[in-house]
């Protein structure tokens, strides 16, 4: 990590401009993503107002998304699905990566468990992601557990086999057989001498994981496999608005379908800007 | 006191050997010559002399034991490019204390200055590094020094300056030293003995 800081610090000498460009476009989409997350659970607290009077309206300055069939502000839900989305995504994300930390070690301590990491990956790449999720969220029993459960365990092996691939890489250079020939054991090198090369690359791989894990909580949920009817879950906004649709009421289901895609396109966004600041020829130099 | 390799034949790829039937002995304090052609096998021996390789052919014994492969090895390898021998995200304290604590009479011979230590290792020249990776190969445990090509990159200078420090080093610790090099000259100034390795596919 320290490295990565001198990088950064170095790397202002030359190519400023354009740092400065990435990084502001990291920290605003950043403070975006905060703002929805943080006013959602602000939001929460009290419960939404449901008004029989005020239902079905069109978007107005008043209520800039529409209200639904009872009356409820469709912006207010939709943000509070966002946030929701959100935290499912980071948590499932964050144990994805966990996976791939644990699994990457392994895969870097012998030829064995190595075998077996690969084995594991393959296993899981030749199901397809939205049907492994149902059926593991199903065999949880449903719910927030259920989908985060689901999530975090089919999106760890594309990572996995990037870093492994890049620990076998690692492994080849001549201080890792150096460490070794001076009584360094396996485990010891993998946590002082690889681990520490592949935290900007998991890092990257954590976020750019973020939007896949999202549009997948929110798929599974939509189709009724997910998190519960009653929470304010994006996909359950946009399965229920897809009955009101035909009586001509669009706002239910555009409003919440495009801001979900902007946040995954910000997502998209900080990774691969934060991608171009880790650029792992930059932190060999 | 014996470092031998008996009958060392190695190939990368099949069918295309690099050492054919190779026998080598590196007496304890002796410091002995490897001359050979570029591409004639020199660091694959080297490497295979110090356990870097292991799917060769023949034996290689220490004292007449087989080397064990896990702890530390009393033959101790030094490249010909430290920049390569030294992980670009440590300090340099850590990489030179990463097999012992490497001794204060060691960090003086050697000329290591104390700013040095707290630095990263692409703010330190070739022969600066090439130090530090002799400075923690010469631990009291090793027994046996695999020089390949350690003074190529640096200026005569340097060259004359490193080979003064290791040779003191190793006479004191009965260290015994492959000097391997393209350069006649270096090796017949260091080295008690030679021996020449021959490009087998130019026989
Ligand atoms: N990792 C490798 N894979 C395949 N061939 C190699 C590898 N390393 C060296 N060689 C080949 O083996 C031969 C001997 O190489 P090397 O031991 O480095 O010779 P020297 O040190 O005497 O120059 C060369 O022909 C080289 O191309
Ligand atoms: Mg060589």
């Amino acid at each position: 990590m320290s490295t990565a800081v001198v990088t950064v610090n170095r790397g202002l000498f030359g190519g400023l401009n354009l740092r400065k460009k990435t990084l502001l476009i990291i920290g605003s989409t950043s403070l975006l993503l905060l703002a929805i997350v943080v006013s959602s659970v602000f939001l929460g607290e009290e419960p939404l107002q449901t008004n029989f009077g005020s239902k079905n309206l069109a978007p107005s300055l008043e209520h800039p998304f529409g209200t639904d069939w009872m009356g409820r502000d469709m912006f207010i839900r939709t943000l509070e699905g966002l946030g929701l989305s959100i935290l499912v995504g980071g948590l499932a994300s964050t144990i994805s990566t966990l996976l791939t930390v644990i699994l990457g070690l392994l895969s870097s301590a012998g030829k064995t468990a190595d075998s077996f990491v690969s084995w594991l990956v393959d296993l899981f790449l030749s199901i397809p992601h939205l049907l492994l999720i149902v059926l593991i969220s199903i065999g949880i029993g449903g719910g927030a557990a259920g989908v985060i459960t689901g999530v975090a365990l089919t999106h760890w092996p594309s990572l996995t086999r990037v870093v492994r691939a890049e620990t076998k890489q690692l492994k080849t250079q001549e201080y890792i057989h150096i460490s070794r020939n001076l009584g360094r054991s396996k485990w010891w090198i993998a946590t002082r001498h690889i681990l520490p090369h592949l935290v900007p690359q998991i890092l990257l791989g954590t976020i750019l994981m973020f939007p896949h894990a999202i549009l997948h909580e929110a798929s599974v949920t939509f189709l009724g496999f997910g998190l519960s009817p009653h929470e304010p879950a994006i996909g359950i906004i946009l399965s229920e608005s897809m009955r009101y649709l035909s009586a001509g009421y669009w706002w239910l289901a555009f409003f919440p379908g495009l801001s979900l895609l902007i946040v995954v396109l910000a997502f998209d966004m900080i990774g691969e800007n934060l991608g171009k600041l880790i650029n792992p020829k930059i932190a060999h130099e | 006191m014996h470092l031998k390799g008996e009958n060392i034949s190695f190939e990368y790829k099949k069918n295309d050997p690099v050492l054919k039937d190779v026998n080598i002995s590196l007496r304890s304090g002796e410091v002995l010559g490897l001359i050979g052609d570029s591409g004639s096998g020199k660091s694959t021996l080297c490497k295979i002399l110090a356990g870097y390789e292991i799917k060769y052919q023949g034996k290689v014994t220490m004292d007449g034991n087989e080397i064990p492969s896990k702890g530390y090895n009393p033959v101790q390898l030094v490249f010909q490019h430290p920049e390569k021998a030294v992980n670009p995200k440590w300090r340099m304290k850590d990489i030179l204390n990463e097999g012992h604590l490497v001794s204060q009479d060691i960090l003086e011979a050697f000329g290591i200055k104390n700013n040095w230590l707290n630095r990263w290792p692409n703010e330190l020249s070739g022969g600066e590094l090439q130090r530090f990776a002799l400075a923690r190969a010469l631990s009291p445990k090793t027994r046996y020094l695999i020089a390949d090509e350690i003074t190529t990159m640096v200026d005569a200078i340097t060259q004359a300056q490193i080979w003064n420090i290791v040779l003191n080093i190793v006479e004191e610790l009965n260290i015994g030293v492959l000097v391997v090099s393209h350069d006649r000259n270096l090796i017949s100034r260091l080295c008690h003995d030679t021996i020449y390795l021959k490009d087998i596919n130019n026989v």
